[in-house]
């Protein structure tokens, strides 16, 4: 039988007024906006299934918001969150839309920047206040965002997965779970792991040539 | 350390110990802290509490939805006129609980217990018996935790969703952590504690969950207001030493079973009860009209 802490029954401290409408949303916003380069000007927020419905009565918008501003979901500021983007000058849509095959609380949060192509991230809150990160600019992938997550695009290549696992282990760094899939000769590599990545093991594996996208993602704390 | 009431029963005698400190114990060996850490964290959570069970009594806080609010406020002047038909009580608790989830729906800051929609009824329940009962601030925390054990239980053996069980494995449970931990402020055993559980969840057993426009305003925040004077009732029952038939282990059990047995309709897709009313269908497409374009 799994163990609960008594602070996921009394917990999580959160903005209301739903885990999986509102506190998911921050998560899933503050989780793609790490994924995303910093120096976006505009984002914009494809919603599916009830997020589309629904997101206006439970604030999905402004906890989505939230997120991309990298508030946490008990922050009190979730509930200004397009006001206070709008005062840093960012410009944000959102569109009701729908997806094939997705989880009813679906999300698409597309990064727009002056000088590159634009980038998006595909996420679902699957209850509880958890997410689930499915898609990265077209690569699927499957990880939530609890535990610290390694996102790495290599071209494809024997020894890979041992440089980078010996990296981890010689930084104390233990793997929960690793997926690695490939198109078009180039690997997506993404590992979740027990123990916060730290910024010696960040750069060692930036060190290794192959690697042509790296992301580390530390848990969002609720 | 435990997975049923039962256990947490035995623990309680073998150790001479109270259910709040059992969870305590269970917690820190869990993450491996010194107990002190784990009461400090609750400590957070009792901030948070006091402040969303009173954020609306003197101001009137409206939803994100702009459907519901005010109504915290309401009661609470009704109280000062003196005229409450139930008492001081029973309507201070009624609008402290629909304070929090006036705070809930209006995007303010509230602490899961055990979900955001049923969140007002035990911060209203202990801060209310804190004041009757004249306990410190310790108290209140450590009786937290007694809830808490509660609704792990509810969690690991039953379900604390409306999507899964209806609103009796939400307000119903969160009635029956705040009995539980009411009855051990009040000096209750173990047992008593137990049994008052049980009454609340039996009380409401077999309750839907029928959101309004699918939203986390209405009636939840009417079963927020029910759900508090329900734990004072069952916690009072108890205390009397009127004993539950049934052992709490399997009155979670049957709550479990009657939360699967609900049609789809009933459990929190806003297609049955409540919500499907000619008047609760109007206001569904007035605000879906007006406002999610």
């Amino acid at each position: 039988m799994k163990d609960y802490s008594i602070f996921d029954v009394i917990g999580p401290i959160m903005v209301g007024p739903s885990s999986s409408h509102t506190a998911g949303a921050v998560k899933l916003g503050k989780t793609a906006m790490e994924l995303a380069e910093k120096n976006f000007y505009k984002v914009i927020f494809y919603l599916h299934g009830s997020f589309a419905k629904t997101y206006k009565g439970h604030g999905t918008d402004k906890a989505l918001v939230a997120g991309i501003l990298g508030f946490e979901p008990s922050d009190d500021r979730v509930k200004y969150s397009l006001e206070i983007a709008k005062s840093n000058n960012l410009i944000i849509e959102f569109c009701e839309t729908e997806f094939e095959y997705a989880h009813p609380n679906t999300a698409k949060i597309e990064f727009h920047y002056l000088n590159s192509s634009v980038f998006y991230v595909i996420g679902s809150s699957i209850g509880g206040g958890n997410i689930v990160i499915t898609n990265i600019n077209g690569d699927d992938v499957e990880f939530t965002g609890q535990y610290p997550t390694i996102l790495l695009k290599y071209k494809d290549k024997k020894g890979m997965i041992s440089q980078i696992s010996t990296i981890l282990a010689s930084n104390e760094i233990n793997i929960a779970s690793m997926k690695v899939t490939r198109s078009n000769n180039l690997a997506t590599f993404v590992c979740e792991t027990d123990n916060i990545i730290t910024d010696k093991a960040k750069e060692e594996i930036l060190r290794i040539n192959e690697i042509n996208i790296a992301k580390f993602i530390n848990p969002v704390r609720s | 350390m435990y997975n049923k009431a039962c256990d947490v029963i035995e623990l309680c005698e073998k150790e001479n110990k109270k259910i709040s400190e059992i969870g305590i114990l269970k917690e820190a060996k869990m993450r491996n802290l010194p107990e002190e850490d784990v009461i400090n964290e609750m400590k957070n959570v009792l901030e948070v509490m006091k402040k969303s069970a009173t954020l609306g009594l003197e101001t009137p806080i409206i939803s994100q939805s702009r459907i519901t609010g005010g109504n915290a406020l309401k009661i609470n002047n009704y109280l000062k006129n003196n005229k409450s038909l139930s008492g001081n009580l029973i309507n201070r608790s009624m609008a402290m609980a629909v304070s929090t989830s006036e705070v809930n729906a209006s995007m303010g800051v509230i602490c899961a217990a055990p979900t955001a929609g049923a969140s007002g009824i035990l911060p209203s329940s202990i801060l209310n018996a804190k004041e009757k009962l004249g306990s410190s601030d310790e108290d209140v925390i450590f009786a937290l935790f007694t809830a808490a054990v509660i609704g792990e239980l509810a969690t690991k053996n039953a379900t604390v969703s409306g999507a899964e069980g209806g609103c009796q494995a939400e307000c119903g449970v969160a009635a029956s952590m705040a009995a539980a931990a009411i009855v051990e402020m009040a000096g209750g055993s173990p047992v008593d504690s137990f049994n008052a559980a049980s009454f609340a969840l039996i009380n409401v057993m077999g309750l839907i969950c029928d959101p309004v426009a699918g939203l986390v305003e209405y009636p939840c925040f009417l079963r927020n207001a029910s759900g508090v004077v329900n734990a004072f009732i069952s916690a009072d029952l108890a205390l009397a030493g009127v004993q539950s038939l049934i052992p709490f282990d399997e009155v979670l059990e049957a709550m479990y079973k009657v939360g699967k047995s609900l049609p789809d309709t009933l459990r929190e897709t806003a297609l049955g009860g409540i919500s499907i009313t000619p008047t609760a269908k109007e206001i569904a497409r007035r605000f879906y009209n007006g406002t999610a374009k």
